[in-house]
């Protein structure tokens, strides 16, 4: 299974109070896990990128295995051990200053 | 007896604030959907437990949220805003041609007539409705066929925020849009025309009497007189009596004429409110004193109105969603700050008390008058 850990926001929208766990079918990307996301959560389609370009929204970061992910192809295979489930992926509100 | 609901939308949240007939305690619920942005909440005129509300945030696009209970729990619903077929272009700041991108809703306008249909106005301009309580959006396309390849966003953003639905003609909307002016349909959304004949715009337009560009703020109607328009521009308070064919200004004895909102006393059609903006460049009121100013005569001869709001040190802005009446008699007025403040007169503006003083800036209240 793949554990995603999503902001406080999305959290709410999903109704979980913790990391989510998906069944991701074939190769482990940045697309496929968000793609099971949103079919476990339809209420989060569009909120991590944009419903019509499919695009990363500009303000929603990728991490896992302390790296930034979110330049990184949406089709490149996310890190081993995400994969295998012993790391979490990280979807992340942008720092916004202030 | 009677009671009141505010539906107040904020930065940081939606707060409902509730209060007997008499309007002088008042119950405060929320925040909502905290931490997102809610840019307004409007409840069916002809089921007021129906609450559509418009959440979104920068981060995380724009959601739609249900109530079917007059705010108790909410239902995220449809949030697909789809321009009809291939979007075009607009003007951008640079004078080049820019893609319609779909930003956010400002503002929902439930039918008169079936709880299931609203409109939406959203950024970048344009108008929407669903006829299935929110499941599903379509655009009123012909709204940006009205050169709509002139507008231009304003430094707000190009927003649809007013939409006026006559209550005696199904087929004849308002919508205001900034920066590019008012417009009206007659024939239920398919075609629309520019309605800004006798607007100028001296210092934002090279052509101050363009037929679209006015940066108009506000629009408002009583529902007994649908012909006759009230109009905050950016600057200019202004008059209409032909359904926007022509208008006239009635900014008279105003310590400035910039604003945001301006909305109508709900049994007097001639008695409308403004609140005075210092300028474009300083949103605050003129000297620090927070003043409505009420006209009796459908514009011109303003009154300040002051018992009870901040008259030194006050530099707050009230946008231009955040001003509503009730339909009690006295009939209650309200309007919210961008310092959080919500002030309520249950006397027709005679008088104002703080409901709240420290909410998150205030984007917009709708009041609710119920049995």
């Amino acid at each position: 299974m793949i554990r995603v850990v999503l902001p406080t926001h999305l959290r709410t929208l999903a109704g979980v109070n913790d990391e989510v766990q998906l069944d991701v079918q074939g190769e482990v990307t940045q697309r496929t896990v968000i793609d099971a996301l949103e079919a476990r959560y339809p209420t989060l389609r569009g909120t991590v990128r944009d419903q019509a370009t499919q695009k990363r929204r500009v303000l929603v970061r990728f991490f896992a295995c302390s790296e930034d992910l979110s330049h990184e192809s949406p089709d490149a295979p996310l890190p081993a051990l995400v994969a295998t489930g012993a790391e979490p992926f990280f979807i992340i509100g942008a720092m916004a200053g202030g | 007896m009677s009671a009141v609901r505010l539906l107040v939308g904020t930065r940081k949240g939606a707060f409902v604030l509730t209060s007997d007939g008499k309007r002088a305690d008042w119950k405060v619920s929320g925040p909502h959907f905290a931490g997102w942005e809610i840019y307004h909440l409007k409840g069916s005129p002809i089921d007021q437990n129906r609450i559509y509300a418009s959440q979104s945030t920068s981060w995380f696009g724009q959601m739609v949220q249900r109530s079917d209970d007059g705010g108790e729990t909410w239902e995220a619903v449809g949030k697909d805003f789809n321009y009809d077929g291939t979007p075009g272009t607009h003007q951008w700041y640079d004078g080049t041609q820019h893609p319609w991108e779909f930003k956010r809703v400002w503002h929902l306008e439930p039918s008169l007539t079936d709880p299931d249909t609203v409109y939406a106005g959203v950024e970048d301009a344009a108008l929407f409705r669903t006829n299935d309580g929110a499941r599903t959006w379509q655009e009123l396309p012909g709204l940006r066929s009205a050169k709509g390849n002139l507008w231009q966003p304003g430094a707000g953003g190009m927003c649809l925020h007013t939409i006026l639905l006559d209550p005696s003609n199904p087929d004849r909307i308002f919508v205001a849009i900034s920066a590019a002016g008012a417009f009206r349909t007659d024939d239920a959304g398919k075609t629309w025309s520019p309605i800004n004949k006798g607007l100028k715009s001296p210092y934002e337009l090279p052509d101050s009497t363009a037929e679209v560009g006015h940066c108009v703020h506000r629009i408002a109607m009583h529902s007994s007189s649908p012909n006759v328009l009230f109009m905050q521009k950016h600057w200019d308070v202004m008059r209409s009596d032909n359904a926007g064919d022509l208008w006239h200004e009635v900014s008279d004895n105003l310590p400035s004429d910039f604003g945001f909102p301006i909305d109508v006393h709900a049994h007097e059609p001639e008695t409308i409110y403004v609140v005075p903006i210092k300028s474009d460049s300083e949103h605050f009121p003129p000297d620090g004193k927070l003043r409505v100013y009420r006209s009796r005569s459908g514009g011109n001869q303003w009154e300040a109105l002051t018992k009870g709001l901040p008259q030194s040190d006050c530099y707050v802005n009230v946008l231009r969603d955040a001003m509503a009446v009730d339909s009690l008699d006295k009939c209650g007025i309200y309007f919210g700050t961008t310092g959080g403040q919500v002030y309520a007169s249950a006397d027709a503006g005679d008088t104002w008390n703080a409901v709240v003083r420290d909410l998150p800036a205030v984007l917009s209240i709708e009041a609710q008058t119920l049995p």
